[in-house]
């Protein structure tokens, strides 16, 4: 099977994991087994979607992302705040104190994602009003967690991804050359940060989906550097350089934000992750192909709900809105004007020319050859119908089905079901009495009398 | 080795059952995806499926789906003991349907599903008697191109 190595952000702290078998059951692809009393992320089968950490009672696994003293090894560094981090201050808070705030933590220039989004929700529009003939729905190619899925669980949807880059991937190609230019600095000299919601857009980074070459520097935990700006927050240092985006590039900090961006009608935003699968499962089984457009979030509420916001979903999003309400009201009327107003940037990368192909990465293949696969298919059905089928997840795999299919392909053993086990105890006990009962004794009976005796 | 070598899955499918329609067909897709057919392939094969397993529900009262998985091949059989089609090639054609409205109304019975079959598969082959029933096969190529 494919031996590419898996990158991932989302890790195990060993210490901390009890192996209660809560994360087991809330991945979404199956990726986790608790092995010898500790959760093990099976490293192929991972989207980083993050739904383990988000649901771990005893918060056992990590976000590895980068530090903010790292900016000390750029000449010059530009942060790109997505929708999501303005969503975490309340309105009262304007958006030029929360930019002060960027520049006293160490950034010398802000880039709205926002404005990529509006870039990008043009693509969109275009590719989706003039597809003919091919599958549908469509579906967003935003949410590297959701592509992730597609590729290990829905390959054969592949052909109906919108292929457009991530809007924080189109902004950092922009402004690095941008920058590098207009600074007349080498481009690797310029440092250009993320402050990431989620796992999965960290991991991106590192080893990406959509982008042939990622021209960010890394990302911070969006939980981390919402601390520091609390405290770090106005100011006016009139040298920062800020660029933004239209209220419409704003509205992808939620769901639904990037139909409405496009101007879409007909289609649907779908958020969280067991959603976006039975969503997923319905378009595989061509069950709307009326429908044009699926605009998919792995995280409830959009990227508002990702694992390292610091504020509750709903408040976030209901500070977003009056964010974009208020915003709205300075812009020029209606959709497609307010987007024009800020689109006048030189070379904006269009993603065709940086995006690459998105491929399958199957999971659920016994083995490469069918023969063989066949063999461990009538196996596993075997043990399957010998498991009590009450998916416990006693044993570590999520269900029985789970643990049949590690039996064959020798990764467990029956008695790693406790059912299994107790009827093997049983069976022992059951056996040792019936040769206490045929065994000759093998001393005197007097000898034996005398010990009787003795107590 | 053998190139006969097959494996097989069988559903019985209980008629106006909707809650758990589509079970049969969900079940014969992962294993597909667990023998490692092309998943192209096995999109066609769990489409094509699932349309002759609501039209068991629909229509018939109930009755069996089959999967039997060759190393090259799929082929699909499902039969019903329901009233039978009185007139075949008029139910081959888009659009045309008995289903009663209040199947009409949960979106299923527009006409599509015979065409919608022999769409999908390489080999498409119906019999039915009128009050005895309607047996299908269906047989899906691993190797074929897209369709």
């Amino acid at each position: 099977m494919a031996q590419t190595k898996y990158y991932h952000s989302v890790e195990l702290q060993e210490d901390r994991c009890q192996g209660c078998v809560a994360c087991v059951k809330l991945c979404p692809t199956e990726a986790i087994r608790v092995r010898n009393g500790k959760a093990e992320i099976l490293s192929d089968r991972c989207i980083d979607c993050g739904a383990c950490a988000a649901g771990c009672p005893y918060h056992a696994f990590n976000v590895s992302m980068d530090a903010l003293e790292e900016l000390s090894g750029y000449a010059y560094n530009i942060v790109l705040p997505a929708p999501s981090l303005y969503a975490q201050f309340p309105d009262s808070i304007s958006r030029e104190d929360i930019w002060q705030g960027l520049g006293n933590l160490g950034f010398d220039e802000v880039f709205d994602v926002s404005l990529a989004s509006d870039y990008i929700a043009c693509e969109i529009e275009n590719y989706v009003k003039s597809y003919t003939g091919g599958r549908k729905p469509l579906i967003s190619s935003t949410c590297p967690a959701v592509m992730r899925l597609i590729q290990v669980k829905f390959p054969e949807l592949i052909k109906q991804v919108v292929p457009v880059l991530a809007p924080v991937e189109a902004a950092a190609i922009y402004v690095r050359r941008e920058a590098a230019e207009r600074r007349n600095l080498p481009a690797d000299l310029i440092g250009v940060w993320f402050i990431s919601p989620c796992p999965s857009k960290e991991t991106n980074i590192r080893q990406s989906v959509d982008v042939q070459q990622t021209q960010l520097s890394g990302s911070f935990n969006m939980s981390e550097v919402y601390g520091l700006l609390l405290k770090n927050l106005g100011g006016n240092d009139t040298s920062l350089r800020v660029t933004t985006g239209s209220s419409y590039g704003m509205e992808w900090g939620a769901y639904g934000g990037e139909i409405r961006s496009a101007g879409l009608e007909n289609a649907l935003a779908v958020h969280g992750i067991d959603n976006v699968y039975d969503m997923l499962e319905q378009i595989s089984m061509n069950k709307m192909p009326q429908l044009d457009y699926v605009e998919c979030n792995a995280c409830q509420g959009g990227c508002i709900g990702g694992l390292l916001a610091a504020e509750n979903k709903f408040v976030a999003e209901s500070n977003l809105r009056r964010r974009i309400n208020k915003l709205r009201q300075e812009e020029p009327a209606g959709r497609e004007e307010a987007m024009a107003a800020v689109m006048h940037l030189d070379h904006f990368p269009a993603s065709p020319a940086y995006r690459k192909k998105l491929v399958p990465r199957p999971m659920m293949q016994l083995d490469d050859d069918i023969m063989e696969a066949m063999k461990k298919f009538e196996r596993m059905e075997e043990v399957l119908c010998s498991l009590p089928g009450l998916d416990c997840g006693a044993c570590g795999a999520p269900s029985c089905q789970g643990l049949a299919e590690d039996i064959v392909q020798g990764k467990a053993h029956e008695i790693d079901c406790i059912f299994k086990l107790r009827a093997s105890v049983h069976k022992i006990a059951q056996g040792m009495l019936e040769l206490a009962k045929q065994l000759p004794m093998s001393q005197e009976p007097a000898a034996v009398n005398n010990l009787e005796e003795d107590k | 080795m053998s190139e006969n070598k097959s494996v097989k899955l069988s559903f019985d499918v209980a008629g106006g059952d909707f809650e758990r329609a589509g079970e049969a067909s969900s079940k014969i897709k992962k294993m597909l995806q667990r023998l490692g057919i092309p998943a192209d392939i096995v999109r066609r094969i769990a489409i094509g499926t699932y349309e002759a397993e609501m039209n068991v529900i629909i229509h018939a009262g109930g009755g069996n789906v089959a999967a039997e998985v060759f190393p090259d091949n799929t082929v699909i059989e499902v039969s019903d003991h329901g009233p039978g089609i009185p007139d075949i090639d008029k139910a081959l054609q888009e659009g045309w349907s008995t289903a009663p409205d209040y199947v009409r109304q949960l979106g299923f019975g527009a006409g599509m599903g015979l065409p919608n079959m022999v769409k999908c598969s390489d080999d498409f082959h119906i019999e039915s008697v009128v009050d005895e029933g309607t047996t299908i096969t269906m047989r899906f190529d691993h190797q074929s191109e897209d369709l």
